[in-house]
């Protein structure tokens, strides 16, 4: 990682939630990084946190009753939890922007889609109505909306789905960000748009050589945009591999649980195999490795101390299966190839 | 729009007919005979008999209803029992003053409403926001002829800063306005608050923020607009709250306008008058309800009222 230009680094990142007078740790010591240029995707089961880092990175979240209790958030060297509300400004939407989940409730009904991008040129590139109100007409016809001029003049309910999110991209990459964080963008809409969507963000992104922070949990878009992957439970990293490792040998128990859980193609499967239980629920976390109860592997150790992330083949796992304190033989490296997702 | 501002004009008439319907009706079940009243005690049974016939008191009720609605469309409201002075002239001599308090009052009520509503959920459960929410609570509660003679014998009798009663320069006019826009403003700020607090939590305003837009925009222009949408009806009901609030509040300030008109002639059982102006406030009512209506559609063009 050392020759190529860390844009975020995210160091033991904690945020809390407290609700009445209880201590919820969403996102509990959480570390990676994204180079220039690069796609990382966080991954895990809805509840794991992946959401709530990413609004952490852009320091949105909720408060109260959400609150970032420890860590760094390192863009381009400077941390962002040290800067003031109205430096942290100056970079949304400018250096770090985001695109949501939700394209129906994401844009503002009483403006015009065209007045809202024009928006975040006139805040960061200090343009005027106009000229600003032609680059976001100019951003549409980029995110592939036809007629744009006509479509910037009409507000967001006049468009489809599929054409809001066009438009929320259009809005996140109109100051040209370094960092774009994408919080499950196509989860609300439906497959054919969402490999237009995907086809899109990839393009724009060779285009404008922005990384970004992919929040998804859906492997086969992980498998078709990403270039790392990070693996989230419980609020915690448990892996942090790149793409090639994820498929072919995931370290990590959960890793696997996840990729088994996939149709496959090529076998011919009465039923899909699950993971076991549920995720714990954030106020009840058992002891040891969150992941211990439903983990076909766990051993003693597991469900009393947390393993920490540790180098394993040149990726990272959070498992005790790769410390001395295993007892026996490593349990996943017979296993090979585990899936073949995606393209 | 244009198109949208006529229709809605046009659909004012059937609304007007059928105000000028309930108010003649409810006249005619008004106890006694006019006639009887007109004539006064002294009349003989065949001057009663003969005014009655002057009037048209003796024609089938629908024909005195055509009639009417003939002379409400020419401007002809009647002619006052007590002055013998044309009902439109006593009328129209009398509402400017009445439209000025409305006017300042519905000022109060959504200057201050607004204000209080936005402060109070920006920093919901702030001591401003439970401050202005008691003060809220009162503001609906207080009778306005009460807060009316509490604010005169402040205001007017203790510190002397405004007159105690009477019309005519902008000093008059600020006591009443608060006594009658209070009510109003107290309901529009509890309006504004939860309607505040519903739209604060909407994926477009934390959009918004991942813009980089200031917070002061992003309450001002973002959020204000969607939270006014409710705002504006609850306006627009109080608007016609506060035209029988006018009765009253003139009263107190012994205001010479329209609200006095109407308690004065119906002590008087000056039915004409009475009726006319009755119709009067309607109409005003039936406008402003229009002006609402525009204002809808102005801020929130999914509604199509078309």
């Amino acid at each position: 990682m050392t020759e190529q230009e860390k844009i975020l680094d995210v160091k033991d990142l904690k945020t809390y939630f407290y609700v009445d007078d209880e201590e919820i740790p969403a996102v509990d010591g959480v570390d990676f990084s994204i180079n220039k240029g690069e796609t990382l995707g966080i991954v895990g089961e809805s509840g794991c946190g992946k959401s709530i880092t990413s609004l952490s990175v852009m320091q949105l979240v909720p408060n109260p009753p959400g609150k970032i209790v420890g860590g760094e958030i390192n863009f381009k060297g400077e941390n962002l939890l040290q800067k003031t509300e109205d430096e942290l400004r100056k970079i949304r939407g400018n250096e770090i922007s985001m695109i949501f989940q939700e394209p129906m409730t994401s844009l503002n009904p009483v403006y015009t889609v065209g007045e809202q991008i024009a928006e975040a040129i006139r805040i960061h590139q200090k343009k005027g109505r106009k000229e600003a109100f032609k680059q976001a007409v100019k951003m549409l016809e980029l995110v592939g909306i036809p007629s744009p001029e006509e479509r910037a003049k009409q507000e967001p309910h006049q468009l489809s789905g599929g054409m809001r999110q066009r438009v929320v991209i259009a809005m996140a990459l109109a100051c040209n960000p370094e960092l774009l964080i994408a919080d499950e963008p196509t989860t609300a809409l439906d497959v054919t748009i969402q490999a237009q969507i995907l086809d899109l963000l990839k393009e724009l992104q060779k285009e404008f050589n922005s990384a970004i922070m992919f929040i998804t949990h859906d492997l086969g878009v992980v498998a078709d945009t990403c270039d790392k992957v990070v693996v989230m439970y419980a609020g915690k990293v448990v892996e942090h591999t790149d793409v090639d490792s994820l498929f072919e040998s995931p370290k990590h128990p959960y890793t696997r649980g996840l990729l088994n859980s996939i149709p496959r193609i090529d076998e011919d499967q009465e039923e899909l195999e699950a993971i076991d239980g549920n995720v714990p629920s954030p106020t009840n976390r058992p002891k040891g490795c969150a992941f211990a109860p439903r983990c076909p592997f766990a051993q003693e150790i597991c469900h009393e101390k947390t393993p920490d992330l540790e180098e394993v083949d040149q990726v990272k796992a959070r498992c005790w299966i790769y410390t001395d304190q295993w007892q026996g033989e490593n349990p996943i490296e017979e296993g090979g190839e585990v899936a073949n997702v995606g393209s | 729009m244009f198109v949208f501002i006529i229709r809605r004009m046009l659909q004012m008439i059937p609304v007007v007919l059928g105000v000028i319907l309930v108010v003649f009706l409810i006249m005619q079940m008004v106890p006694g005979d006019p006639a009887v009243l007109l004539a006064g005690e002294s009349a003989t049974k065949e001057q009663v008999a003969q005014l009655r016939e002057q009037l048209g008191l003796n024609q089938p009720l629908y024909m005195q209803y055509f009639e009417y609605v003939k002379n409400v469309a020419t401007g002809d409201l009647g002619t006052s029992v007590r002055s013998g002075r044309p009902v439109a002239e006593e009328i129209f001599t009398r509402l400017p003053v009445t439209v000025e308090l409305a006017f300042w009052s519905i000022i109060v009520t959504t200057v201050l409403g607004l204000l209080a509503g936005i402060i109070s959920a920006t920093k919901q459960y702030s001591i401003s926001d439970i401050s202005i929410m008691i003060v809220a609570l009162l503001g609906v509660s207080l009778p306005n002829f009460w807060l009316g003679l509490m604010l005169i014998l402040g205001f007017a009798v203790n510190f002397q800063i405004f007159p105690v009663s009477g019309w005519g320069s902008f000093m008059h006019v600020v006591l009443p306005a608060i006594t009658l826009g209070t009510a109003g403003a107290a309901i529009v700020a509890r309006m504004t608050r939860s309607s505040m607090l519903e739209v604060i939590s909407q994926d477009y305003i934390r959009t918004a923020k991942a813009k980089g837009v200031k917070q002061t925009y992003i309450v001002y222009k973002h959020a204000l607009k969607n939270a006014l949408i409710p705002v504006i009806t609850v306006v627009g009901l109080q608007f016609g709250a506060l035209l029988g609030g006018t009765v009253l509040t003139e009263s107190v300030f012994a205001i010479n306008g329209l609200g006095r008109l109407i308690i004065d002639a119906i002590r008087m059982r000056d039915l004409p008058v009475v009726q006319g102006s009755i119709l009067v406030v309607s109409i005003l009512f039936v406008i402003v309800n229009m002006f609402v209506d525009i204002a809808y559609r102005l801020l929130n063009k999914r509604v199509d009222l078309n």
